[in-house]
């Protein structure tokens, strides 16, 4: 693999300042947020590196849980903001975290334990891109979902209510707005697998193969982890709108909506 | 032997500004309920359907609403609301238990069952809630201003509906309306909400009538 210098990344950096001066000349207001975007960048990804470094260098099972926790959590952070009408209080914050821990972390620990089988099965190499890409899509599954759920649930209260009122059950009563929901937040992946290969050559293999790996290897381990993301996204999205739905109603089964905060 | 109790008994039920309201209604009673709008009519409605959460409790021969399951006591206490709501595409898909009044009676045929709703005209979408709500059978009839928006003829025909179900399966009806004339035809009895709470008033031009 060809290092890369400071110089090469400053030659690149330069790209984007040049962009960023374009951008001012054509009046454009985009470039203060371009700059600082860009300073995140190499900030993040340089913490991020030293990061890895130190947990590469000492493969315990503590440190590898503690960064897979914080990462958990700056993911669940991010589930919640994407929601414009999220649950009020803490729950805002649970009902997507507990379902991205739910099933990125399953799906993680049993393709680490079952299929890659290293000693031991929490070896970070393996262990934290994986749980980052399961958290990565399982994010944008169940937030979608979520923000699907909550929002229809809101504008076509007077549906769910009518159905209420004829004595349906709340699953009755919401499973169609459900359903859509779990659809909305599938969709992505789905769409993901479908073009993959064709229309986008997916990062990681784009990755393993700049990295000197064999195509043909490249092309399997990224088969593995689609289909592994795709089960973390699909069975958090059913765990959120699962669990979110029936947080929409009381033990009554009234409609709620005053446990969803307003835009 | 002890007598049996109301078919509905309403007892310190509250919500926001309505209540406490108490009432024991016999069955085949209509009672009518006016007052201004935001005055409370159709949250107190909706509190006896028990689609929000209220203090005080309902309770239907004698039982609490607490100790019956909630899709029960929506089943047999119908709500219908002003504004009659359709999710499905066809009028029929929206139906499932028996009609207890033929369809003739308000001016229809079985065959707007196989109809798109987007068809149905407000007066026809009107009848048919009814009729919806009617094929659960319910013991208790809560009305929101069911005829508000429509016309005399259409009017009139809910009103015959809702009068031959209350003869035939002797319901109590709780009927929400501004009109004195209708109240005039339809109630037994007669409360104002006034500051939050009901008071039984005299209903006028019934001496016309009889």
């Amino acid at each position: 693999m060809v290092e890369l210098s400071t110089t090469d990344l400053a030659i690149a950096a330069v790209l984007v300042l040049l962009l960023a001066l374009l951008s001012i000349r054509l009046r454009s207001n985009i470039s203060q947020q371009l700059i600082i975007a860009a300073t995140r960048t190499a900030v993040q990804l340089t913490l991020i590196g030293l990061v890895l470094k130190l947990l590469f260098a000492h493969a315990n099972l503590g440190w590898v849980m503690l960064m897979a926790l914080i990462m958990l959590l700056v993911a669940g952070r991010e589930v919640m903001v994407r929601q414009e009408r999220r649950f009020t209080g803490w729950w805002g914050y649970a009902v997507g975290t507990i379902s991205m821990f739910l099933s990125s972390f399953a799906v993680a620990v049993f393709a680490l334990v079952v299929i890659l089988g290293e000693d031991p099965w929490y070896t970070p190499q393996y262990a934290i891109p994986l749980l980052g890409m399961l958290l990565g899509n399982t994010m944008t599954g169940i937030a979608i979902a979520m923000d699907r759920l909550t929002q229809t649930a809101w504008e076509q209260r007077a549906v769910i209510e009518a159905r209420l009122m004829l004595g349906e059950r709340w699953e009755a009563a919401i499973s169609d707005y459900r359903r859509q929901a779990i659809r909305s937040g599938m969709i992505p992946i789905i769409n993901a697998m479908a073009a993959a290969g064709i229309v986008s050559l997916p990062g990681m293999m784009t990755g393993q193969i700049l990295a000197g790996a064999a195509p043909v290897e490249a092309v399997k381990y990224q088969i593995l982890i689609m289909f592994l993301i795709t089960t973390g996204t699909g069975l958090g999205t059913l765990a959120a709108v699962s669990i979110g739905s029936k947080h929409l109603f009381d033990e009554r089964q009234r409609l709620c909506l005053d446990r969803l905060r307003q835009p | 032997m002890s007598k049996a109790p109301p078919l509905l008994q309403i007892n310190q039920l509250q919500r926001l500004m309505i209540g406490p309201v108490s009432l024991a209604v016999e069955e085949g009673d209509c009672l009518c309920i006016s007052g201004p709008s935001g005055s409370g009519k159709s949250l107190l409605l909706r509190a006896i359907a028990d689609l929000d959460t209220h203090t005080g409790e309902a309770c239907l021969r004698g039982v609490a609403a607490s100790n019956i399951p909630a899709e029960t006591w929506r089943r047999r206490v119908g709500l219908l609301p002003p504004e009659s709501v359709w999710w499905l595409p066809r009028v029929g898909d929206h139906f499932r238990g028996e009609l207890p009044v033929t369809l003739e009676h308000i001016g229809l045929t079985a065959a707007v069952m196989a109809q798109p709703v987007a068809q149905l005209s407000s007066g026809e979408k009107q009848r048919l809630a009814l009729m919806r709500l009617l094929s659960n059978h319910p013991e208790v009839l809560l009305l929101d201003e069911p005829t508000a928006n429509l016309d005399p003829e259409n009017t009139r025909r809910i009103e015959a509906v809702i009068t031959e179900y209350r003869r035939v399966q002797r319901a109590v009806i709780i009927w929400v309306s501004h009109d004195q004339t209708q109240i005039a035809r339809v109630a037994d009895r007669y409360y104002a909400v006034s500051d939050g709470t009901l008071e039984e008033r005299t209903i006028e031009g019934r001496q016309w009538l009889n």
